[in-house]
Parts: C-alpha cells; sequence; structure tokens
C-alpha cells in the first residue's frame, strides 16, 4: 500500500475493484465501515460477481473478468472529457509535461518496436527529448508530443459505448461509477483503491494497476490522506517475503540482481544508479551504491571491500529467467535435480496442476519443509479421482522436514501497510518441528561442512557467507532483525567530525548508509527498524500523533521507509508548501523545513522554491503517466485474457497479434493448450472465500465447519441452460483437467452483453483439494492455464475459459 | 461493563418474586448491525471456540449457511438470502441468526420442568441444563425456532448470550470476535440509541425503511437487529415480522394454568364435599353379577 490500513478510514471514497476486501480482508475492512460511518464515505464495487463487499456497498457495477484496464481506460476517457483532474497536481506532480520522442507511437494495437519473434518490444523510440542532460518539458501540456496530448490521444478510443460493449458494464452503471470517482478531483476530496489478486493475477496484471495508478495521479490522489493505490496483500507477511526480495530477479530491499550482462562490478553499478531527469531532483536511486555495498558487507563481512569490488563476483549472473513459472518449465522438461518447497505447495497453488505434477514426478528429490501435510507432500500419493496418479511410476524421494507455524516462533510480520510488528512465540512446536530458521540454518551448516571437507565448484560463496550467529545451528530472530536493520562498521562521523554512530551500533536509518565499507545493512528499506533504541517493531502506542486525528500512529510498530506511513507525502501539500486539505493534513512547508503528521517524504529542509518533487524514487521526481519501464508499453491497453470468450479483441479487431498481451512469455507447448470458446464457452474466474485461507486452513476443523465442500458459482440463466439447480454436482473442466463440484446458482452472477454476445462466468473457489477436513476436491488449478503477466510474470488464474455440465 | 452477580428474576415452571434489588439491574443487548455485517462468520468460530461445541462437517448444500440450520452444537448460524431491490440490482441480506434473549421468553413459559429456564436480572435468558428433562417444549414455545434439544445428552442447548463472560464485565464472545463491530453490546438503552445513529446513516444512503428490530410481541429482546429493510423482516431467511409467544403456550401456560389449577381443586373439594353428604361409595348384593344364571 502507499498509505495504510487506518488511513482508509480518511476517504470520502472507497473503490475496491479488482479484489474482495470484505472476503479476504475482514478486520482490514473495518477501517472500510468507519470512513462510511464516521466521515460519510461511499463504497463502490466494481466486480464480476456481487461478492460480500458489494453486500454493504453503496454502489455495486458488474465487470466481465480481463476487463479491467477498458473499464479504466474509460474512467480516464470521462475525467479528461469532462475536465475532471486536478490541474495544479497534474501539471507539477507527473510527467504530463514531458515530451516525448516523435518517432514513439502506437497503432492497431502495437507500439513502436514490437518483436514479434521475441515477443517482445525494442524501447528505443519510448524515450523523453532531452536537451543538456534533462528530460524537455512544455509546461502548457499543450505540445502533440507531451505525455498529457498523447495520453488524450491515447484513451480518446475508450468511450463510454466501447467500454460498456468490451467490459459487458451497462453504460448508465459505467458513467454512475465514473462520476462518483470524478468528485474526487477536488483539492479536499481522496479517493482509496483497495484492490489485490483481482487485478494481478491476470496476463495484463501490471497494467492494471498502472491504469489505476494513472487515474489517481490525475485525481491528486496519490500523498493524500484517505487515497493512495492500496495492494491490500494476502498472507500475513506476504509483504516480509516481498521486501526480503527471495525472487532471482531482485537481492533485499528491491535492488535489481545481477546478469550475465552486468560482467563487471562497474557496468552492474552504474546501470543501476541513475541520473536526475530533471534539474534539483532527488532521485534517491543514485544512493544504489550505498545500498548494494552495505547489503554485500552483511553477507560477506570482511570479504566484500571496496578492493574486491564488495565480493560482486560471489553474486550469481542471471543467465535467464527463474520466476516460479520458469523454475517448472525447467522441471518438466527434465532439467532439475531437486526442489526445495518451504512454505509453499505448488500443486495446489501453482497453474495446470496436471504440469506441475508432471513436472514433480520428474525431480530426484523433493524437500516439503510445511507445518502441515500438504498436496505437495503427497503429490505422489493416489487420491483416487481427485489425485489420479501411479505412485508405482514415480522415482522422486519426498523429505518431509516438519516447521513450526507463526505462533510457536519469534519474528516480524510486515503487514499491507509496510508497518513490521515484532509478534512473541507463543507456544512450543508440536512434535519433532522446527523453526524455519533452524531448518535453513542446519542445511546450511552441514552443506558449507560439506564444502569445506571435500571442495567443489566455486565454495567460496559458500564459506565467506558471514554466519556469527550466537547459535549458528538455529539463529536468533533478534539476531537477524538487527543484521537487516543495519549497523556502523568504523565510527560515522558528521562534517565537523562529531561521531553520530560508533562503530559496532545500530544505525538510525539507511540516511547513514555509506558505500565505501563503513555499514553494513542486510536490507535498506527496512534500517531503522532496529535502532540504538532498540527493538522498534515491538512498539505497540496506538496513540495517533497526527493533529487532525488522522490515524498516524507512527509509535506502533516500525514503517519502511523511515516509518513513513503515507508514501509521497510531499504530494499532499501544494508547491508552496500548503496542504490541498487542511483538515486531513499530512505534510506541510514549516517555514524551514518539512513537518505535519508523518515522517517527510522529502529532503527536511528542501524549500517549495528549490521545486522537489515528491516521486522522489523516479529520476523524473514525478509520478509517470507515461511509464517506459513496462514490458508492454508506455501506456496501459486493453488486451483480451489468453482464454478468451471472444473471438477477438473488440479494441483491436483486425490484429490477431493485439489480441491478447503481445509482450507475455507462452511456453512452447502451452500455447497448443489453450482452450478455444467452442469447446470451452464460459469465462471461469479464481477466488478466495472468507472462511479459508489458501490451502491450509481446510485442515482446521472450525473452518472447515463454516465451509466444508467445493462449489461453483453460476448465474440462474446458465443454470437453466445446463439444467442445474443450487446443490446438484457439477463438472467443470477446462482443457486441461476438471473439477467437481456442488452448483450455487446465485442472483450475485448474471448474463452480460459483451461485444455482441452474451457472456456468462463459472465463478470457482480455490480452497479445496485432497488433503484436510473438508470433502475431498479436485485442486481448482487444474483448471488454470500457464501463462502470466509479462512483467511480475504472476499466472493469469483469474480469466480463463471452461464447461459446466451436470455430474 | 462492571461485573455483575446476576440474579435469577423468572424460572420456568415456577412462581417466584423477583429480589427487589433486582430491578435496579441495567439491562444489556447486543445488538446486529446488518448494515456492518459482511458474513464472515467470526461469530460461529467464535461461539464454537468459547463454548467447545462442535456440528458435525456437513455438505454444502448450494448455498453459503453452514451448518444451514442451528443445532445443539451451531448456537448461531449465518443466514444468506438474495433479493432483487427496488433499483433493479440486488441486495445480499446476511442474518446471524441465535437466542433473541426476549423479555417474555415463550421458551421458559412453555417448560415443565421447575427452574430448567431462567431470565436473570440484565435480561438473559439460559438453560440450566442440570433440571433439563429434554422434553422439547422449549423449540415449540420458542416464536423463533432457536432452541435445539442434544441428541447425545437429550438437553436443550442455545446460545447464551455468554451469560459466563457478561458475569465477570467481558462481552459476549462473538462480539469480541466481529471484526467490523457489526455485533456490539453494552447496556440496552446505549445500544438503542446507536441503533438509531446508524438508522440514520442508512436513510442517509438510500434506506429509508430502515429500523430497530425490536419486537414488542415478545416485551422486547436483549438482542436486536438494524435491519437496512426495516419493512421486510422476513426477506432476512424468515426472520418473524411480528413474533409473539404461541396462543397455545400463552393458553396453556397462561390464563389455562390458574383455570386448570381451579378446576382441579373445585374437583377435590366437590370430592369432599360428596364424601361429607354422601359418605363413602358402597356395593349393594343385588348387583353381583356373579349370581346371575
Amino acid at each position: 500500500m502507499t498509505n495504510h490500513w487506518v488511513d482508509i478510514k480518511n476517504a470520502d471514497l472507497v473503490l475496491i475493484m479488482g479484489g474482495n476486501a470484505a472476503e479476504a480482508h475482514p478486520c482490514g475492512f473495518k477501517w472500510v465501515i468507519k470512513a462510511k460511518a464516521e466521515r460519510g464515505a461511499k463504497l463502490v464495487v466494481v466486480d464480476p460477481r456481487f461478492t460480500r463487499s458489494a453486500a454493504v456497498a453503496d454502489y455495486y457495477a458488474p465487470i466481465r473478468v480481463g476487463a479491467d484496464i477498458a473499464f479504466l481506460g474509460g474512467v480516464i476517457n470521462y475525467l479528461l472529457t469532462n475536465d475532471k483532474i486536478h490541474h495544479e497536481y497534474v501539471k507539477h506532480y507527473t510527467n504530463s509535461a514531458f515530451l516525448i520522442n516523435p518517432d514513439y507511437g502506437f497503432k492497431d494495437g502495437l507500439f513502436t518496436g514490437y518483436d514479434e519473434a521475441k515477443r517482445s518490444y525494442a524501447k528505443g523510440t519510448w524515450t523523453y527529448q532531452m536537451e543538456d542532460g534533462f528530460a524537455k518539458v512544455d509546461p502548457t501540456l499543450q505540445d502533440p508530443n507531451c505525455v498529457f496530448q498523447l495520453m488524450k490521444k491515447h484513451f480518446a478510443r475508450y468511450t463510454p459505448e466501447l467500454v460498456s460493449s468490451v467490459t459487458g458494464t451497462p453504460q448508465d452503471q459505467f458513467l454512475k461509477v465514473c462520476e462518483m470517482i470524478a468528485a474526487t478531483s477536488v483539492a479536499n476530496k481522496t479517493m482509496t483503491i483497495l484492490y489485490a489478486l483481482g487485478w494481478t493475477q491476470h496476463s495484463v496484471g501490471s497494467e492494471n494497476i498502472r491504469t489505476m495508478a494513472i487515474i489517481q495521479l490525475l485525481l491528486g490522489n496519490m500523498g493524500m490522506a484517505g487515497g493512495g493505490v492500496n495492494a491490500l496483500r494476502g498472507h500475513a507477511n506476504v509483504q516480509g517475503i516481498t521486501d526480503q526480495c527471495l525472487y532471482s530477479e531482485v537481492l533485499p530491499g528491491y535492488l535489481s540482481s545481477p546478469a550475465e550482462a552486468d560482467a563487471t562490478y562497474e557496468q552492474y553499478r552504474n546501470a543501476r544508479t541513475p541520473k536526475a531527469l530533471r534539474p534539483g531532483q532527488m532521485n534517491f536511486p543514485q544512493n544504489f551504491p550505498k545500498w548494494f555495498n552495505s547489503l554485500m558487507k552483511a553477507w560477506y563481512g570482511d570479504h566484500a571491500t571496496t578492493e574486491t569490488n564488495f565480493a560482486y563476483d560471489y553474486l550469481p549472473k542471471r543467465d535467464a529467467p527463474y520466476d516460479i513459472m520458469q523454475i517448472f518449465e525447467n522441471m518438466h522438461q527434465g532439467k532439475m535435480n531437486g526442489f526445495i518447497s518451504s512454505g509453499f505447495n505448488p500443486l495446489a497453488a501453482i497453474s495446470n496442476k496436471h504440469k506441475i505434477s508432471a513436472a514433480l514426478s520428474k525431480l530426484k528429490y523433493l524437500v516439503v519443509i510445511d507445518p502441515l501435510s500438504t498436496e505437495t507432500s503427497e503429490f505422489w500419493k493416489n487420491y483416487g479421482e481427485f489425485n489420479n496418479v501411479d505412485a508405482s511410476k514415480i522415482q522422486t524421494e519426498v523429505f518431509r522436514l516438519p516447521a513450526t507455524c507463526f505462533a510457536e516462533q519469534d519474528g516480524t510480520f510486515t503487514n499491507s501497510g509496510r508497518v513490521i510488528q515484532w509478534h512473541w512465540k507463543g507456544a512450543d512446536g508440536p512434535g519433532e518441528s522446527k523453526s524455519d530458521q533452524e531448518i535453513m540454518a542446519g542445511l546450511f551448516t552441514r552443506l558449507r561442512d560439506m564444502y569445506k571437507k571435500e571442495g567443489g565448484a566455486y565454495a567460496e560463496p559458500i564459506l565467506n557467507l558471514t554466519w556469527n550467529y550466537t547459535n549458528p545451528s538455529n539463529p536468533d530472530a533478534a539476531e537477524i532483525n538487527r543484521e537487516i536493520s543495519g549497523k556502523a562498521l568504523v565510527d560515522l562521523k558528521d562534517a565537523a567530525g562529531k561521531v553520530l554512530v560508533a562503530a559496532g551500533e545500530q544505525l538510525a536509518g539507511f540516511a547513514q548508509l555509506v558505500d565505501n565499507g563503513g555499514t553494513a545493512c542486510g536490507n535498506w528499506i527496512y534500517s531503522g527498524m532496529w535502532s540504538k533504541a532498540g527493538n522498534l517493531t515491538a512498539r505497540r502506542d496506538p496513540t495517533d500523533t497526527s493533529e487532525h486525528k488522522i490515524g498516524q500512529s507512527l509509535n506502533w510498530g516500525f514503517a519502511w521507509p523511515a516509518n513513513r506511513r503515507i508514501l509521497y507525502n510531499r504530494a499532499s501539500a501544494d508547491i508552496n508548501g500548503k496542504p490541498w486539505d487542511e483538515s486531513r493534513t499530512v505534510l506541510k512547508w514549516l517555514g524551514d523545513r518539512w513537518g505535519g503528521s508523518d515522517i517527510p517524504d522529502m529532503r527536511p529542509n528542501a524549500k517549495p522554491e528549490e521545486n522537489v518533487m515528491p516521486f522522489i524514487m523516479t529520476q523524473e521526481g514525478v509520478g509517470r503517466i507515461f511509464a517506459p519501464q513496462m514490458a508492454e508499453g508506455p501506456f496501459p491497453e486493453h488486451y483480451e485474457p489468453f482464454e478468451t470468450p471472444l473471438a477477438r479483441n473488440p479494441m483491436h479487431p483486425n490484429n490477431p497479434k493485439a489480441t491478447s498481451n503481445p509482450a507475455s512469455r507462452v511456453y512452447k507447448g502451452d500455447m497448443e493448450v489453450f482452450g478455444n470458446r467452442k469447446d470451452y464457452p464460459f469465462a471461469a474466474t479464481t477466488y478466495r472465500l472468507v472462511e479459508h485461507f489458501h490451502y491450509w486452513s481446510k485442515h482446521s476443523d472450525l473452518n472447515a465447519i463454516v465451509q466444508p465442500e467445493m462449489f461453483v458459482e453460476i448465474s440462474r440463466e446458465l443454470a437453466k441452460m445446463r439444467g442445474i439447480s443450487s446443490g446438484d454436482r457439477v463438472k467443470v473442466s477446462s482443457i486441461r483437467g476438471h473439477v467437481h463440484a456442488k452448483a450455487m446458482v446465485t442472483m450475485r452472477l448474471k448474463g452480460m452483453k459483451v461485444d455482441g454476445q452474451t457472456i456468462y462466468h463459472v465463478g470457482i473457489p480455490i480452497h479445496f483439494g485432497f488433503k484436510g477436513l473438508t470433502k475431498p476436491a479436485q485442486l481448482a488449478n487444474s483448471l488454470t492455464p500457464y501463462v502470466a503477466d509479462a512483467n511480475s510474470q504472476t499466472p493469469e488464474f483469474k480469466a480463463f475459459l471452461v464447461n459446466i455440465e451436470k455430474a | 461493563m462492571a461485573i455483575q452477580a446476576l440474579q435469577v428474576v423468572a424460572q420456568s415452571a415456577t412462581t417466584m418474586t423477583p429480589p427487589a434489588s433486582a430491578a435496579k439491574t441495567v439491562h444489556v443487548a447486543k445488538l446486529i448491525d446488518i448494515s456492518s455485517c459482511i458474513g464472515c462468520k467470526a461469530c460461529q468460530v467464535a461461539c464454537m471456540e468459547w463454548n467447545e461445541t462442535r456440528p458435525v462437517i456437513g455438505d454444502t448444500d448450494g448455498t453459503y449457511d453452514n451448518p444451514v440450520e442451528l443445532g445443539a452444537n451451531a448456537w448461531t448460524v449465518m443466514k444468506f438470502n438474495e433479493i432483487e431491490n427496488a433499483q433493479g440490482g440486488i441486495d445480499w441480506l446476511i442474518r446471524k441468526d441465535g437466542c433473541m434473549h426476549c423479555e417474555d421468553p415463550g421458551c421458559l413459559k412453555a417448560c415443565p420442568s421447575p427452574g430448567a429456564i431462567v431470565k436473570l436480572d440484565n435480561g438473559i435468558v439460559d438453560f440450566n441444563s442440570d433440571k433439563c428433562i429434554g422434553c422439547g417444549y422449549c423449540v415449540a414455545g420458542c416464536p423463533f425456532d432457536v432452541p435445539r434439544i442434544s441428541q447425545t445428552t437429550n438437553k436443550a442447548t442455545k446460545c447464551t448470550l455468554c451469560s459466563d463472560r457478561v458475569s465477570v464485565g467481558q462481552e459476549p464472545a462473538c462480539v469480541k470476535a466481529c471484526p467490523t463491530q457489526a455485533l456490539t453490546f453494552g447496556p440496552k438503552d446505549d445500544r438503542i440509541k446507536y441503533a438509531n445513529e446508524r438508522i440514520k446513516d442508512l436513510n442517509g444512503r438510500g434506506y429509508d425503511k430502515a429500523s430497530l428490530y425490536n419486537p414488542q410481541g415478545v416485551g422486547g429482546t436483549h438482542v436486536m437487529y438494524v435491519l437496512p429493510h426495516g419493512d421486510k423482516p422476513t426477506a432476512y431467511n424468515g426472520l418473524p415480522a411480528d413474533p409473539k409467544i404461541s396462543s397455545t403456550v400463552g393458553l396453556w401456560k397462561g390464563i389455562m394454568k390458574p383455570i386448570a389449577l381451579l378446576t382441579m381443586a373445585a374437583t377435590v373439594f366437590a370430592g369432599v364435599i360428596h364424601y361429607a353428604i354422601k359418605g363413602p361409595d358402597t356395593v349393594d348384593d343385588d348387583h353381583d353379577d356373579s349370581k346371575k344364571s
């Protein structure tokens, strides 16, 4: 979230789209209830189904699965056509005035630079016009090549009529939602958007969110109380795992990891240390060397010095993608020996279950670290129709290492609002279970001993890894937290020579990091969470420290970065430093510095007349309406899901190359198993229920009692077509597999008029499987396609084709 | 709320005078604000955990209702209903079902076992299992069809409004667990005030028929609802529009009881008079049928 949970109560309009906040976040949802009850806020829900969130909403509008960019593009067009934008904000705080290379273009659904064979773009034309090393701007926003005019042109095609045809949302309902959103373009009204996997789990997932970010910039809602673009994370610590960057493409703190092309440390560092694109901008990523060098100091201690290029050679260099889709593709091709699955149930959680099952069957060994007996740990075992495998043909050796669960160990959670909270062990784990860190430390120390005794290919990165824990076989969570937060290795002095932090002391934050080996820090964005003052994540002072009681509890836990609760909060004030809305002041210029109800997301003494802009993590300093960083285009465009119920993309009916995301990776062998609309005529989606969490909670009797059995939701029209009544057993199939379920015939789904045909949805909850106390079922991912978003590689779980019949 | 020493003010099948001090006890109420309820079932789970009750893991019947009905081990269940609304859209009505803790409880009136059902001075209606004979009269007597007889213990059970927690100053388990504060608990007057604020908010959002459900036909209840569709309580899975204790129970335990007692007393009295006047009944030899030929 750019904002945080409590801040939701400050909104005038809460939009829930691409998510179902009441269902998936019942506790956090109380802030939406508070916004309604205490501020008179309105709640709007846009979703293929009338959900639990819709049940308490002021307005609900239906939308076809996978059509969100069309809807939101229509909103942008509405705002521009009706001049419902925050002009001053757009002019100063976005790149709307920047001039774009005149060779940039967009035609028939493709941007300039498309390479069809590679399914990717050469971005040479997606550039700013430059002068004296800075991007050129037109503050009047009239130049035909300025971002503002290009945006107008791009979204002019998203008329209400076409939007209604593509999305299936009746025009009057679409316009009503537009009206409600447009009302927050004034300086003292804000909208918050709460989204989740309904946006991310699509082949256009990143662009779904991008489109909303553009809307929030046009409305001036970024950096404001009750505003922002707010991802509601799932698992209690998925934000923590994301921030520690346990992905091959990034190192902790979102530092892009080295690729083969980064042959030397200098090349690697220079490519990631950008220059400011406008005069006087903070361009905070210019501090990259401090963050990377301090990270390597934490990992490799004395082996990471200026002379050794901070042990750069110890890091693996990416030669190919290694996201989870690629890993299972490699596994499926027989290229992997082993796999460690830690707190992860891929047989259930990754798309195309049969592919995953076949892949796991090719491994020599599988290690499952988990508190529960999961489907993955028994992928080899026949469970009749629910897991129809022949164990005698599977040679994989499976090791199960029982792990403790969160209540059985100390540590921190990082919530959706970036607040890091320490939690204390409540009980011992059962039997022989060990904590994750004890298991991992056990594996590591044994491997290291083997390398010591037997040698091996390039053993130095393993032998020289810092491992100074009091108990190397079971590191203490507090020790690890201190390591991540960072410390000084030498006395750090100010300009006058006074010692700010003595050698060995914990740092106050990332502002104290240096690039010459004087500091060690395991994750720069978490720096400061364990300072000289102690464990700030353990603080539990709920006092609202803000003047207007907007819910800023600065002494509850520690928010990254630097305990900032609302990101880009400089944008909450005008260019003179006066808050756009004084009744909800976040930040204001106090005459000599910035202050207010949050830690300034700005150099504290940056005078307003210096024009240091709020989006300090960009080279431009301003929010990007035009974003060349994206894989499929600098502006969002509607593309159909790979399994679409339509014969074409109604935005580009004459260009089959632009039917679905032109930049999404599709593996050989997967293109052939996309379902066709004749055999699989219905648009399916998967989702969560409040009674369960993924595949775990079905092991708990209380959860199983309140939601015991797999069901699918269909409209009355579809039920009539197939002769199905509520409670009947049905079979839902895609080209890849099938599930059996009880039918739930509901008014909350309706047939939708899309591009001249009627589309019917089938709604599929994900939580059921062949382990646990609920009635056994086939895993929902037996149905889903193996294709993903072009930027994040998140699979398209949420839009595919199925057929349904009475069983 | 302060710790309360709860006193009994009424008992099943017993004539009693409530202790005078009981009249001063503040009546409590649980308010269920349906407009803030997301149907998450945290209340169901909290109730099961606190009371250590577990119904069987059942089947899905094609609705979100699980279990589908109240039961001996399911003292509260969420009931879901879909209706078309006046604007041409739909409303998803979600109601937490369970004991209403009536001021004039039909279960207590119907129960033939002295002291098996009690009403406490704060309004809570509680079951004493020791005295329960499992006859099921309470089930018939309840206008809301709430009590259930356990198959294993043959005792009647229902929501206790967490009388154990309330007596030490804590709120009921369901109220504590509710994430959106759709459930609140406290003095009944306070809850009515809060309900009226909620109704005002609902009126401003187009629910002009929103109202407080506190049915006077049973003397008012200690579990109340804020109903967004106050004019259509039955749309909420059969919440009765004007609940009253059934006339049979009312009659039987009401006016019929003194009449029956009077009739029995009159019969005994008549027998005594008859004996006094006519003496004991005798048998004549003439009526000896064994001598007939």
